[in-house]
């Protein structure tokens, strides 16, 4: 059993870039992905921005390494490329050295084919190879497409909590890795754009028709987005004599148990989720230095949470941001992209802007970053992600001390 | 990792809830896709919400409130749910509607309740239970996902009794759709001569299943459960019988300790193969079980055979309808699960009798 959990390996792709390098760059230039749909034919494509990666899914499945005219959904490519990514630099080579599993985490995994394909998959006098993907609607799915080009073979598993599902997913290899039930693990999450979303949160009421404004009195609500973010976390002896990125001392899964969507306005839940993710780090809330936040631009999430940050840093919150203005609300991947963004603040001691904040919520005794700010000592990064069923998450990684 | 199993909710094809019957009166069907027999709501659900509730939320709600009852503990340490599918009726219309209405006039119901992790969090909000609460959606991995997290919270000390369940449910329109590639027989199969089948396909299930595990020793318990394994896409027969024997070995067993295996035979020629090999090799002394005639094929399967095999350790029966060939038992003591879902994602549980 490994009583340390480290983190060896990341890799991303969302609007703001197809990898690491790029998605630097992205933030160095306050380059936002929020923009126009182009990949889905909607009636919400003139109205309703969305942060979409810049690429074909011919031209994902090549980024991917995989055979010329090779076809897959879009969850499972964007999956298998940041997959790929985080494997690379964690400098893995040879997957039988160690026990090695995957748990990734999707909302709606192949929905953006199934929902083409309905109608022919209905009609039996249609037929053709297409009829190959009823089986890519599972969520399941795309796991198995990473595992398989991966070639991971211990364990498999993928995690569905909506929009906490990558940071659960990140939580529960952990666990597996304590328990010594596994030597390292690939985790975290991926969703496409679909209409089946785009239109499911239309009818929510909580799209905004403006690039969003996380923390901002002023808010509108949510801008979609897609991408992938996967972590590689090892044991102690798996990642020995390996370049570690940092720790992920904590984590903390809690249920607001208020209502199907919303969360309750005193964010219980999302103060339960920090609370356990301290007591397992054994970390103070002023041992962090930076938050992610979850921080949607919905008026619900970012009062909610905001509440429960100040009464869990007893209004005396760090640096925080959300960067949701950047990738969109990427749903099942935002965990999963939110701890790249959090390792990488470690990495590079930096912190992103929340852009579009214009004024700050009253309600609220902080006010987030709002430009890019380097040369910081960030040692400790807090992480939430919330979801619909209440579903509440918190992790907290942290610089290996020396 | 090991806990009790302290009590168990099931809603399922067979006639599992309200009744002492452990399947002696079999509910054959002369159809290709067997439906749960479902409850009067009402016992569970106010009216006014059991109305907008699909039917897999409502069915699951059933079984764990049973669950609740079965074991005594009211309100649960942890919450964990695997649903391949989710709420597919909800997704369905949804879908439907988004494509029939070209994007407009659509209300947020169904895609609210469409989502996989619906029914964790309605348990949740119905009990008003803020603890640990997760989703597993990996298909035929699924319900052993959260059974495995069931073990792990239990052993981490996270929990004394956590509820952990599987549900998934079939519509007439996603028969249709897996029927063109291949999931289902052609020609229609009675209950009692799936296992007989010499063609590809099987028949379409579901269920929702419901456990309290617990770390609390009681002789009210039905079965403690001892050990999980995954098997994905196994190499061989060799590489399952490995990993089977390993698993054992880190219990102190053997094959021949096993008084009786339940197999995960669907009647499809294709998958039937490694199931078959077991039971006629490395378990030929055992006595040899299946159940998949009486649930149906569905991912979250494991389910139905968790509370059999329970059923079978805590009553000491095989009944006559699960039972291939002749019973090689005296008593039960150990049982073996080895199930998967139309070949993939294989997995074991070992029980054993408190």
């Amino acid at each position: 059993m490994s009583s340390k959990v480290y983190v060896t390996g990341i890799g991303i792709i969302s609007a703001i870039g197809n990898n690491v390098a790029e998605t630097l760059d992205s933030f160095n230039k306050m380059h936002s992905g929020v923009g126009t749909l182009e990949h889905i034919i909607s009636r919400h494509q003139a109205d309703t921005p969305v942060a979409e990666v810049k690429a074909s899914n011919a031209e994902l499945a090549v980024m991917a390494g995989f055979p010329k005219g090779h076809e897959d959904t879009r969850t499972a490519l964007l999956g298998t490329i940041a997959a790929k990514e985080a494997v690379k630099s964690a400098g893995i080579t040879d997957m039988k050295e160690f026990r090695t599993g995957i748990i990734s985490a999707t909302s709606v995994g192949g929905m953006g084919m199934t929902e083409n394909l309905w109608m022919q998959y209905l009609d039996t006098e249609q037929s053709g190879p297409w009829l190959k993907f009823i089986e890519s609607h599972e969520c399941g799915d795309s796991t198995e497409a990473i595992a398989d080009s991966l070639g991971i073979r211990d364990y498999l598993s993928t995690i569905s909590t909506a929009c906490s599902s990558s940071a659960n997913s990140i939580m529960f290899g952990a666990r597996m890795i304590k328990q010594g039930l596994l030597d390292r693990v690939v985790v975290g999450g991926v969703d496409s754009l679909s209409k089946f979303t785009i239109n499911g949160f239309s009818t929510l009421m909580i799209l905004s028709k403006e690039q969003c404004k996380p923390f901002d009195a002023n808010r509108k609500g949510l801008n979609l987005g897609e991408g992938a973010g996967f972590i590689v976390i090892e044991s102690e002896k798996a990642a020995k004599g390996k370049t570690i990125f940092c720790e992920l001392t904590g984590y903390g899964n809690a249920n607001d148990a208020y209502h199907q969507t919303a969360s309750s306005p005193d964010g219980a839940g999302a103060y339960l989720a920090m609370e356990k993710a301290f007591n397992i780090s054994g970390l103070k809330p002023a041992d962090i230095d930076y938050i992610n936040a979850h921080g949607t631009g919905t008026e619900i999430n970012d009062l909610s949470e905001g509440t429960a940050l100040d009464r869990m840093f007893d209004k005396k919150v760090p640096m925080i941001s959300s960067t949701k203005a950047f990738t969109g609300h990427t749903l099942g991947a935002c965990g999963g992209i939110e701890a790249v963004f959090s390792i990488l603040a470690i990495k590079n001691n930096m912190v992103y802007p929340n852009l579009n904040l214009v004024t700050p919520m009253p309600e609220l005794s902080f006010k987030p970053v709002t430009e890019l700010k380097k040369d910081q000592k960030i040692n400790n990064v807090l992480s939430n992600s919330f979801g619909f069923g209440g579903n509440t998450s918190a992790l907290i990684f942290s610089r290996v001390k020396e | 990792m090991e806990a009790y199993i302290k009590g168990i909710g099931i809603i399922s094809p067979q006639k599992t809830f309200d009744t002492p019957d452990f399947l002696s009166d079999v509910v054959e069907t002369a159809s290709n896709s067997l439906r749960c027999i479902e409850p009067s709501y009402k016992d569970f659900l106010n009216p006014t919400l059991a109305r907008r509730m699909g039917r897999i939320i409502k069915m699951s709600i059933a079984a764990s409130s049973i669950c609740f009852k079965d074991s005594g503990v009211p309100m649960p340490d942890a919450i964990m749910t695997g649903t391949a599918l989710g709420c597919l009726e909800d997704t369905e219309k949804f879908l439907f509607s988004i494509i029939d209405n070209d994007e407009q006039f659509l209300t947020p119901t169904s895609f609210v309740q469409s989502t996989h992790n619906t029914v964790s969090g309605q348990i949740a909000l119905q009990l008003k239970c803020m603890n640990y609460n997760f989703t597993y959606v990996h298909k035929g991995f699924s319900f052993e996902s959260a059974v495995l997290d069931g073990l792990m919270t239990i052993a981490e000390g996270n929990g004394n009794n956590v509820l952990v369940g599987g549900h998934d449910e079939m519509t007439d329109k996603y028969y249709r759709v897996c029927d063109r590639v291949g999931y289902w027989k052609q020609e229609t199969v009675s209950t009692m001569e799936l296992i007989n089948s010499k063609t590809s396909g099987s028949i379409a299930g579901e269920g929702a299943a419901f456990f309290m595990l617990s770390n609390h020793a009681s002789a009210e318990n039905y079965a403690k459960l001892r050990s999980l394994k995954f098997i994905y896409k196994p190499e061989s027969q060799q590489d399952v019988e490995n990993r089977i024997m390993e698993m054992l070995a880190e219990k102190g067993l053997k094959p021949e300790d096993m008084d009786a295996v339940v197999y995960g035979i669907n009647g499809d020629l294709r998958f039937d193969g490694v199931y078959n090999d077991l039971k006629d090799g490395m378990f030929k002394n055992s006595t040899a079980v299946y159940f998949k005639h009486l649930c149906g094929e569905y991912q979250t399967s494991g389910s139905f055979a968790l509370w059999l095999a329970s059923n079978m350790l805590k009553k000491q029966e095989v009944p006559a309808a699960v039972l291939i060939g002749e019973k090689k038992h005296t008593s039960l003591k150990n049982v073996l699960i080895y199930n998967g879902f139309m070949g993939d994602d294989q997995s074991a549980f070992l029980l054993s009798q408190c």
